[in-house]
């Protein structure tokens, strides 16, 4: 996935979509990501003056969701399940095998997920945001290596 | 023209289905056959998918699981009439798995085009709402009372007995929050409503609007879960151009809208007063009680908050009746429970019941034990605060109270199957992480217990002292259980304890090196 770069005039019309909702904080923050890929630094006090909030509060907001990021993305995400039902199928192992043989390249980028609703067909994986059941290392490597 | 069903469902996405549906059109194409293709959500027979089904004269034949590579052979066996293929499982309906269970929330999922309404409609759709459009708001109350229909997102209280707080507290504006964060591991059955059939879930909502006199309803739905967004989305307009929401709900002065908001990759979020944080924007951190949501919820208004699964079963409520629906289940425990089944399980997925159907029939007369082959060590019920219960444990019935008087809980209704590799000190040690990591961290108990809990078993892990360190964890787990807030600090000493309790093995012969 890209991204454009940083701009305010941009940021300033991905706020104006939501600023006017009620409880408009977090949603704003997701817009931010969703368009630059992360939030920026510049983000946080257009974000607070258009939701007539305090920064303080915005970046706490910022800080405790763990999908709020503050530096850009790699290309390439993988989020690979470590929870229960994963777990039970080697996730484990997948998880550290996937993270050592994608270690060198520096477009991927492997992050825990706990639960991607596809318990039945674990260990579950997402690439990019699609979905995989019954993963392994070598189909996450093969996969990435097709992107 | 020969209708195929290819699921859409991101399970079955997730093994293939895109590139079924799109090797069964181009080969078709090919053939100069004509083959519209629909993309229904998922039977729930999950260890089958992609499961392709074709309507034939005699009703829709299935074949699964099947590949992109099997498309040929399925074409040359031709398939498209139901022509016989090693991956031929006879009439869909007639799949002893999905057969053998009673289906009510679940009964049009997999059928059922999700996005179109005329299918939902002549598959029932819509019949509770038109019966609640003709009723006065106390008797919507008193009919989902007197169903005896519980809330399925964990703690199982009475939706009717919610439903009147909201209805009997005045206010110039009430919500309806339907809770789909989903985010205890081991279920899908939120996410498999809202990509399989949506209009059921927007149908039982705007029931609840009409029940309680509220206008506005916000489906919070996990990140985790972007194309049940995308579906949920999609029909929320499809419904508003049909009339079934909006303004004038079918052709009444009844009006109900819907928005949705989306997650932000926290767990604590589910519980529902973080949830109503998150839903105002702010940090997820957990509400002390009272208020009550129900009194004061979304931005300080009466808001009834229910399960996914609570508010998608309300329209079967409404047009079979109270009778028929509290005719199922066993003592409080009415209706029927979606369980999922997963995790190391050889045959995973939907499984709807009746409440009090066994753990064992569940785990081997559908589950068909381990994928593994190897044998079953524990199961977790319940989600990452649930249970881990023994295979001696397969006897107790699956309803709230049996699993609460077996040391478990049932929670959303998963089941994750560990076989005999499974280190329960190693998944104990998990439960206390997990915790730390999602606490809200308002309570010390549970935001630097958790962290203690964990430091503690790998100690135990280590062999160092591990009488001692039971006994410190023991007492911790006392200290959440009794000081938490809320039930994830407050829980997580269950999946601790019932590791401990079960799996004694697994923490005292420890000793130097880990096993
Ligand atoms: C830590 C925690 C997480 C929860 N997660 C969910 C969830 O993901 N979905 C859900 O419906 N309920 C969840 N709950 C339960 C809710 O607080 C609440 O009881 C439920 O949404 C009410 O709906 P119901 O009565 O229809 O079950 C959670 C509770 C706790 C303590
Ligand atoms: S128990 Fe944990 S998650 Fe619940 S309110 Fe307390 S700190 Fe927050
Ligand atoms: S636990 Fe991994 S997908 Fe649910």
């Amino acid at each position: 996935m890209q991204f454009p770069a940083w701009s305010q005039e941009r940021a300033l019309e991905v706020i104006a979509r939501t600023s006017g909702e009620p409880g408009p904080v977090l949603v704003t923050l997701q817009g931010i990501q969703e368009y630059f890929g992360y939030v920026p630094d510049g983000a946080v006090a257009l974000i607070a003056s258009a939701c007539n909030v305090s920064r303080a509060d915005v970046h706490g907001v910022l800080t405790f969701y763990h999908d709020l990021r503050t530096e850009l993305p790699r290309k390439v995400q993988i989020k690979i399940c470590v929870a229960e039902a994963c777990q039970s199928m080697g996730a484990r192992d997948v998880a550290e095998s996937a993270r050592k043989s994608v270690i060198d390249n520096l477009d991927v980028e492997i992050s825990n997920a706990y639960c991607l609703g596809n318990c039945a067909l674990a260990p579950a994986a997402s690439v990019d945001g699609k979905l995989r059941g019954r993963v392994s290392v070598k189909s996450l490597v093969k996969e990435i290596s097709q992107l | 023209m020969t209708i195929v069903y290819v699921p859409g469902d991101s399970a079955a996405r997730s093994v293939g289905a895109d590139q079924v549906a799109i090797e069964i059109a181009s080969q078709a194409n090919a053939r100069g056959l004509d083959v519209q293709i629909v993309r229904n959500g998922s039977r729930g027979a999950l260890f089958l998918e992609p499961l392709v089904e074709v309507l034939t004269s005699s009703g829709r034949i299935a074949f699964g699981p099947v590949s992109a590579d099997e498309i040929n052979s399925l074409f040359e066996a031709d398939f498209l009439n139901g022509g016989d293929h090693v991956l031929a499982l006879g009439k869909s309906d007639e799949i002893a798995w999905l057969a053998k269970q009673d289906r009510v929330t679940f009964a049009r999922v997999g059928i059922i085009d999700p996005l179109s309404i005329s299918d939902y409609e002549s598959h029932g759709g819509l019949t509770g709402l038109r019966k609640a459009l003709d009723m006065k708001s106390e008797d919507i109350v008193e009919q989902v009372t007197a169903s005896g229909l519980r809330g399925r997102g964990g703690a199982g209280f009475p939706a009717g007995v919610k439903w009147r707080t909201v209805l009997n507290t005045v206010g110039e504006k009430k919500y309806i929050c339907c809770n789909a964060d989903e985010g205890d591991s081991g279920t899908f059955a939120d996410r498999m409503v809202m990509e399989g059939d949506p209009f059921m879930l927007l149908e039982g909502m705007t029931i609840a609007g009409i029940a309680v006199g509220a206008t506005e309803g916000v489906i919070y739905i996990r990140s985790e879960y972007p194309d049940a967004i995308e579906m949920m989305k999609k029909a929320i307009v499809l419904a508003n151009e049909f009339g079934s929401l909006g303004e004038n709900i079918l052709g009444t002065e009844r009006s109900f809208h819907v928005r949705i908001r989306v997650g932000g990759g926290s767990y604590v979020c589910g519980e529902e007063t973080a949830m109503l944080e998150s839903i105002e924007g702010k940090r997820g951190v957990v509400r002390s009680k009272p208020p009550l949501p129900a009194i004061e919820g979304l931005f300080g208004k009466p808001t009834v908050i229910n399960n996914v699964l609570t508010l998608a079963t309300v329209p079967a409520v409404m047009s079979g009746g109270a009778d028929a629906y509290k005719a199922r289940g066993v003592g409080r425990s009415v209706g029927t429970q979606v369980f999922q089944l997963g995790g190391n399980i050889a045959r995973g997925g939907i499984v709807e019941l009746a409440f009090g159907t066994t753990l064992g029939s569940l785990i081997n007369d559908y589950g068909s034990g381990t994928f593994s082959g190897k044998s079953i060590r524990a199961v977790q019920i319940g989600g990452p605060l649930g249970a881990y219960l023994p295979a001696s444990s397969f006897d107790v019935s699956m309803d709230y109270e049996s699993l609460l008087a077996a040391g478990g809980m049932l929670g959303h209704g998963g089941l994750v199957l560990f076989d005999e590799s499974v280190d329960m000190a190693i998944q104990a040690k998990f439960a206390m992480e997990f915790c730390a990591l999602e606490s809200c961290g308002k309570c010390t108990p549970c935001r630097i217990g958790s962290t203690r809990g964990a430091e503690t078993i790998t100690k135990i892990i280590d062999g160092q002292d591990i009488d001692g360190n039971k006994r410190l964890l023991l007492d911790l787990c006392e200290v959440m259980t009794d000081g938490s807030l809320c039930a994830m600090g407050g829980l997580t000493p269950l999946p601790v304890r019932s590791a401990l309790l079960h799996f004694p093995e697994d923490f005292d012969s420890r000793i130097g090196a880990t096993k």
